[in-house]
């Protein structure tokens, strides 16, 4: 899947679980952009990306991002393998 | 050394493979269930770890014949380990043909049989022997209620397994196979996601949150006087496979073949809801007395005429038939469910009777009773010996019913009832039921406040309070314990009515007016001249709302009444008898 295409599905789930229609991701998107983003909100949105995808992230993987860019490529790498 | 669990299908592959020079060890199984795949299972992961296991396999369900005939099989055919596997799906039947005090007693019957098994393997075979623990399901029959009781099915397979273990603990060839914990484990998976408990210190998955939810939502609700009290049956293809009326008594799918299995199940579980206290009524568009017969004469039918409070067969609307039953139990619709298999019957209802509980039944019926059981539609709050017979008391109130219309007049009907009512003060007999009655009344209430058990006893001692409670009987049965009352001494010359709750099923039967004097020879004989009533409307006691009035009680404001006890007569005749 291209890159493109992750980060518009991740924007479909991101918008469903933060219930919020006006989120616009792109690859620099940090969690200081979206105001409804703190940490527990980031643990439903990864359960939410494992489902969708059928993939699973370890704990450190998680840690490890910094944006948004960094979860569709984490997500792109999960697909590839 | 194989760490991987493999699939079945790959340890049954292994089943070709060489035995030559692999260590034999000879084993047996005996299983209450259909044991083939077992065996293959046990015999591949043998093989791929260099066991070549040589099983016996008794054949289907015969534990018992092969452990205590001396001259069995097993006993021939000499085997290292005995392997006994039992499932829950047939204890549980066993358990749902007992008697509430067997139930009581069901773990520890259990536990002793297996013990038997154990004493006789061992005294004639030097074997080894390994049987399960239990998978711990509910089957809602009380929902988390059944952890308070001790007759319910939960209750007594925990017991049972801890029994289990206990008697393995001292025997030193008898060992088992946690089976619970490997199921648990299963969904434990489901349930537990290490990420968010690294991340979050959560113990709980996304997934697993709605169903907590609902099962504490549950509880609370049921404690707070909200629960299903009914449930409704629809006959052709939900109560059995098939349709009376075409394919006749021989035709109709029930019993221990093929799909009849399913029913079967699912009657016992709604027979095993009757027992303890939801009534069953049965609501079908057929002919009356073609839909009985299977009741009636068919053998493998679980549930029978006597289990049914209300039966309606006919070509009516399903809509006006519940409101029929309504009518006859008054009952409120939000405690009833009604069990349909037809998407278009179930769907009409819904929409007429929004109240109504209405499960969407899956389409194969194999899953009607898994599904109906992971609802947990039927949890309560309370269980007492009056729940088992309420059945046979909506049939009495049906006889009545049939008899008030041969009567001139009400007060003919009522003197022919004989009716007899003993009144006493709260006693530790009586708490439980009271205590329930203050759970679940919701009609003839007149504060709706709730007491638990605790609250009961405590009222009961006898301080500032003054406790009645009243059990009617009459020439056609036992109501049991029908109603109280709570006074408070307000002061010297003042009684407040904190709790006046009574059954609606003794209403139209002047049990008010009798409760009312009962009040008044209290008050007069501990020396008080005023009784003081309060109504407290809420949703659902709106029948009670001139309750005060009607009796002779004078306003007092905001929903006050008063009585002067020196000066209170009545013209309202009495047909009831003190005891």
């Amino acid at each position: 899947m291209e890159q493109s295409q992750i980060l518009q599905q991740l924007n479909d789930i991101f918008k469903d679980v933060l219930d919020n229609d006006d989120i616009v991701l792109t690859d620099i998107t940090t969690a200081n952009d979206i105001e409804e983003w703190d940490s527990l909100y980031h643990i439903q949105l990864v359960v939410a990306i494992e489902k969708h995808f059928k993939i699973k992230f370890t704990a450190s993987e998680i840690q490890s991002w910094k944006n948004v860019g960094d979860m569709a490529n984490a997500v792109k790498s999960k697909l590839a393998a | 050394m194989l760490t991987d669990i493999r699939s079945f299908n790959t340890l049954k592959k292994n089943l070709k493979r060489p035995v030559d020079g692999l260590k034999t060890i000879r084993i047996a199984i005996l299983a209450d269930s259909a044991s083939q795949f077992i065996n293959q299972a046990i015999r591949g992961y043998g093989l791929e770890n260099g066991i070549n296991y040589q099983v016996f396999e008794a054949d289907y369900n015969q534990i018992d014949l092969q452990v205590f005939d001396p001259g069995s099989e097993l006993y021939e055919y000499q085997p290292d380990h005995v392997i006994i596997l039992r499932s829950v799906e047939r204890i549980i039947k066993k358990f749902y043909s007992l008697s509430n005090a067997e139930k009581e007693n069901f773990a520890a019957t259990q536990v002793a049989y297996m013990d038997g098994l154990y004493q006789q393997i061992t005294s004639q075979l030097k074997a080894r022997v390994i049987s399960n623990t239990f998978p711990e399901i509910n089957d809602n029959v009380f929902g988390n209620f059944g952890t308070k009781t001790k007759s319910s099915f939960l209750y007594q397979v925990k017991k049972f397994n801890l029994s289990l273990m206990e008697l393995s603990s001292g025997k030193k060839n008898f060992f088992l196979l946690d089976l619970d914990a490997l199921i648990t484990k299963k969904g434990y998976d489901t349930s537990f996601d290490p990420k968010m408990y690294v991340s979050a210190d959560m113990v709980f998955s996304l997934d697993i949150l709605p169903y907590l939810a609902k099962n504490i939502h549950d509880i609370i609700q049921a404690v707070s006087g909200s629960f299903k009290k009914c449930i409704i049956l629809d006959l052709d293809n939900t109560t059995w496979g098939g349709i009376i009326g075409d394919d006749g008594m021989e035709g109709i799918q029930i019993g221990d073949l093929g799909l009849g299995k399913v029913f079967t199940d699912l009657q016992l579980w709604v027979k095993e809801l009757k027992k303890r206290g939801i009534i069953v009524a049965v609501c079908s568009k057929n002919t009356e007395s073609i839909a009985q017969e299977p009741f009636l004469h068919h053998p493998d039918m679980k549930l029978r005429m006597e289990d049914i409070a209300v039966f309606v067969a006919n070509w009516e609307t399903k809509v006006d038939n519940i409101r029929y039953i309504q009518g006859i139990l008054n009952i409120s619709f939000d405690s009833m469910v009604f069990l349909d298999d037809n998407p278009f019957e179930r769907e009409m209802v819904k929409q007429n009777i929004p109240e109504i509980t209405v499960p969407n039944l899956p389409e194969d019926p194999a899953e009607y009773l898994p599904y109906l059981r992971s609802l947990n539609l039927f949890e309560t709050a309370s269980f007492t010996e009056e729940d088992a017979q309420r059945t046979q008391q909506y049939q009495e109130e049906a006889k009545r019913n049939i008899l008030q219309k041969s009567f001139a007049n009400e007060d003919e009907f009522l003197k022919s009832l004989g009716m007899e009512c003993e009144v006493k003060p709260f006693d530790s007999f009586t708490i439980p039921r009271i205590a329930q009655l203050s759970q679940r009344s919701n009609q003839f209430n007149l504060r709706t406040v709730r007491y638990t058990e605790e609250e009961i006893r405590e009222i009961a001692q006898p301080k500032d309070h003054y406790t009645l409670s009243f059990s009617l009987n009459d020439i056609y049965g036992d109501y049991g314990l029908i109603a109280f009352i709570i006074l408070e001494k307000k002061d010297s010359d003042t009684l407040f009515i904190n709790s006046w709750i009574m059954s609606c099923r003794v209403l139209k039967r002047g049990m008010e007016v009798f409760t009312l004097l009962s009040i008044i020879d209290l008050a007069k004989a501990n020396g008080f001249k005023k009784i003081i009533g309060e109504y407290i409307p809420t949703k659902k006691n709106e029948l009670v709302k001139d309750h005060y009035q009607k009796l002779g009680f004078q306003p007092a404001g905001n929903n006050f009444w008063e009585l002067d006890t020196t000066r209170f007569t009545t013209d309202k005749q009495v047909h009831i008898k003190r005891k």
